[in-house]
């Protein structure tokens, strides 16, 4: 009982005691550090962006809206941000959510929808804008449940649970626009990709908000520890009274709600719902700002804001290499390059087969115990 | 019978039953016209099918095989149309490079531990990256070669074209079962994907073992590419884009078990050909409309995962020999 204890208890322990009081210099380069990682790949990138254009921080206002590199990484993040935070719930509990790109595509398909019968002229409360966002989020809160209850109830694997609906997904938003892309007016839903505020794009205050509620809701309540607990050992979380099945309801709730705002976003961005390309590859997108975040693939210790610092990485790359003379297609390899550096960062065989490469020299020292 | 039999008997049944309705609805599901087509069609996902179907009983994953496919493609193209190289020689060079990719993916995941799941969607990125740098445009290929390849069909009396293309997926699939049922190395796989540990206790080179997994499909995604690029006669970086996500339906709905140690190449055979045959189904009722193959193969999919959840935790439901019920021992 007391080893059952210790092991959902430690992560919780060694984050506080690290931030407290154990913060020495000399451990920044052990590597158990992540957020000094992260924050250093995020400044190094933003560098060499800066190196690549030279205005890459000159923001300035016209028309009463901010414009500038910075500023379009922000607002281009926003959506991935808002993924990664539902997603780094989902894998803190040992499970990955793949459908969230085709639960995008299904609720911006349903706000168009909704929103073109109001352009029509019907008065069904229904329709009106408010009412649409709303009723676009509960179908992506549905979607999630669905996924929930497979991975939660009927205890299937998380990646073959949400692999359904990723594959189903995109369908099912076709069947909603009946094949169309439909196109929308409503200046409400633009607001949500396109609108500013203090001329700031609505869709960073979207993001913080989310980040924010989210982050107070989890670290503020005993939420985040369970959902850290489950996914370190379900069975022991079990033992200790943790309700993991409705943790896991949880987690993939909120990354469904989550996605559902990122769908409404990308839509309102583009005033369209294209159900063949919404939310394209983002899944993958989230899955790699959680990882960058440092967040393991194998549950436990989470960090949203790390995640969203994963988020903005990945954004400043794609900007960095869209304005740079680097060929223009090169993104993705560029990704790849990255997640395999981090990935290898995290492997604690890699770093073994390192340290005893350079053993004599360095003397480091393997990392996670 | 066995219990591990009846995902497979079920994907069979399933066939059978869409193929008799869909006989039943237009005859020409009958000719070999038909067939050849499903088979043509479908080579390049069945090729690739094959080595993920390994893979999956190996318990691990590859998302990388739809961008292997689209950069062979790409390659190929590349080197025959603008370069002016031999085929045969740009063949082998593509094959080596798929081959050192997919073992450099199983080195990744065997000796530094990094989940599969993610080491090979980098692979993804990696390989539809490169596709995309080579080019973006949609390349043709005129060489001889690919003309006499093309020529190169059987035709049945009823106009049926057996081509290049499906010869090549039924000698992988021949070659796929060969190699999973009647080899050490296909015994090694279903022992690793049955429970690794225990298979290391009994000796089984799991280092190796894994990697070969993964090189198998790489390669056979490098060779899927070939076929595909050899029957279009073209290159395209922007194919078979979310391939492996239809791969991985196909190889489950073929009766393999995603946790590993259980499931048939010829079941992977039929689960591709299930949503080709939807497909063809749709095209010719004309009235219905494209995207219900999605949900129509999201539906079956979580059919065959639930019956395999069933499958897992209640093994007597599906045993068709008489059981002995256990008598309850009351725990004090």
């Amino acid at each position: 009982m007391v080893e059952m204890e210790k092991q959902v208890l430690t992560p919780v322990n060694e984050n506080k005691s690290q931030k407290a009081t154990n913060f020495k210099w000399r451990n920044i380069f052990r590597g158990d550090n992540r957020a000094l990682w992260t924050i250093l790949a995020l400044i190094i990138i933003l560098l060499a962006d800066r190196m690549v254009s030279p205005t890459f921080f000159t923001v300035r206002m016209i028309n009463g809206r901010l414009t500038g590199s910075l500023i379009n990484t922000l607002d281009g993040a926003a959506p991935i941000i808002l993924l990664s935070i539902g997603m780094t719930l989902v894998i803190a509990t040992k499970g990955v959510d793949l459908s969230v790109g085709a639960v995008m595509a299904i609720c911006a398909a349903v706000s168009a929808v909704l929103i073109n019968r109001h352009e029509a002229g019907s008065d069904n409360i229904l329709y009106y804008p408010g009412f649409v966002i709303a009723i676009a989020i509960l179908v992506g809160a549905l979607c999630g449940l669905w996924n929930g209850i497979l991975v939660a109830l009927f205890d299937i694997q998380p990646i073959i649970a949400t692999l359904i609906l990723m594959v189903a997904g995109r369908g099912i938003a076709q069947m909603i626009t009946d094949g169309q892309s439909p196109t929308y007016t409503d200046e409400t839903l633009a607001f949500m990709g396109q609108g500013t505020i203090f001329g700031m794009p609505f869709p960073v205050y979207v993001a913080i908000i989310a980040l924010v509620v989210v982050y107070l809701l989890v670290r503020r309540t005993a939420l985040g520890l369970l959902i850290e607990s489950v996914g370190i050992n379900a069975k022991a979380s079990h033992y200790t009274g943790v309700n993991a099945t409705v943790i896991k309801l949880f987690v993939y709730i909120i990354s469904g709600i989550c996605a559902a705002i990122a769908g409404l976003i990308v839509a309102g961005e583009n005033t369209y719902a294209d159900p063949h390309t919404a939310g394209m590859w983002s899944e993958l997108d989230a899955i790699v700002a959680v990882v960058i975040g440092g967040t393991l693939l194998s549950g436990g210790r989470f960090s949203l804001v790390l995640s969203a610092m994963g988020a903005l990485i990945i954004q400043s790359l794609r900007i960095g290499l869209y304005i740079s003379d680097l060929h223009p297609n090169a993104n993705l390899v560029v990704k790849a390059i990255v997640i395999l550096l981090v990935l290898l960062l995290q492997s604690k065989e890699f770093k073994q087969a390192v340290g005893r490469l350079f053993k004599p020299v360095l003397k480091l020292r393997p990392v996670f115990k | 019978m066995k219990s591990r039999f009846f995902p497979l008997l079920v994907t069979f049944l399933v066939f059978s039953a869409i193929y008799a309705y869909c006989y039943y609805h237009f005859s020409s599901f009958g000719s070999m016209r038909v067939v050849c087509n499903l088979l043509r069609d479908n080579a390049h996902l069945g090729i690739a099918a094959i080595g993920m179907t390994f893979v999956i009983i190996s318990g691990g994953i590859d998302l990388s095989v739809g961008s292997v496919i689209a950069f062979t493609g790409v390659f190929c193209a590349l080197m025959i149309t603008r370069e002016g190289m031999d085929p045969y020689l740009v063949f082998a060079i593509v094959l080596g490079m798929g081959t050192i990719f997919g073992a450099v993916m199983g080195v990744f995941i065997y000796y530094f531990k990094i989940p599969a799941f993610i080491v090979t969607l980098s692979g993804m990125f990696l390989a539809r990256g490169m596709a995309y740098v080579l080019t973006t445009e949609s390349i043709r290929i005129t060489h001889p070669l690919y003309i006499r390849v093309s020529k190169l069909v059987y035709i049945f009396p009823d106009k049926g074209r057996f081509t290049f293309a499906a010869g090549a997926f039924l000698a992988v699939l021949v070659i796929g079962i060969y190699l999973a049922h009647f080899t050490r190395f296909g015994r090694n796989v279903y022992a690793i994907g049955g429970n690794d540990t225990a298979a290391l206790m009994m000796g089984v080179p799991v280092g190796r073992t894994t990697i070969m997994v993964y090189t198998l499909s790489s390669f056979l995604a490098t060779f899927a590419g070939i076929v595909l690029s050899l029957s279009k006669r073209s290159g395209d970086s922007t194919i078979t884009v979310g391939a492996e996500m239809d791969i991985i339906a196909a190889v489950v709905i073929g009766g393999t078990l995603l946790t590993g140690g259980v499931g048939y190449v010829i079941g992977t055979f039929i689960g591709v050909l299930l949503p080709g045959v939807i497909r063809t189904y749709l095209t010719l009722e004309g009235s219905l409309s494209p995207w219900w193959i999605k949900i129509v193969v999201g539906g079956l999919l979580f059919g065959f995962i639930a019956m395999q959840k069933l499958l897992s935790t209640r093994p007597k439901l599906f045993s068709f020999r008489r059981q002995v019920r256990p008598t309850t021992v009351s725990t004090a």
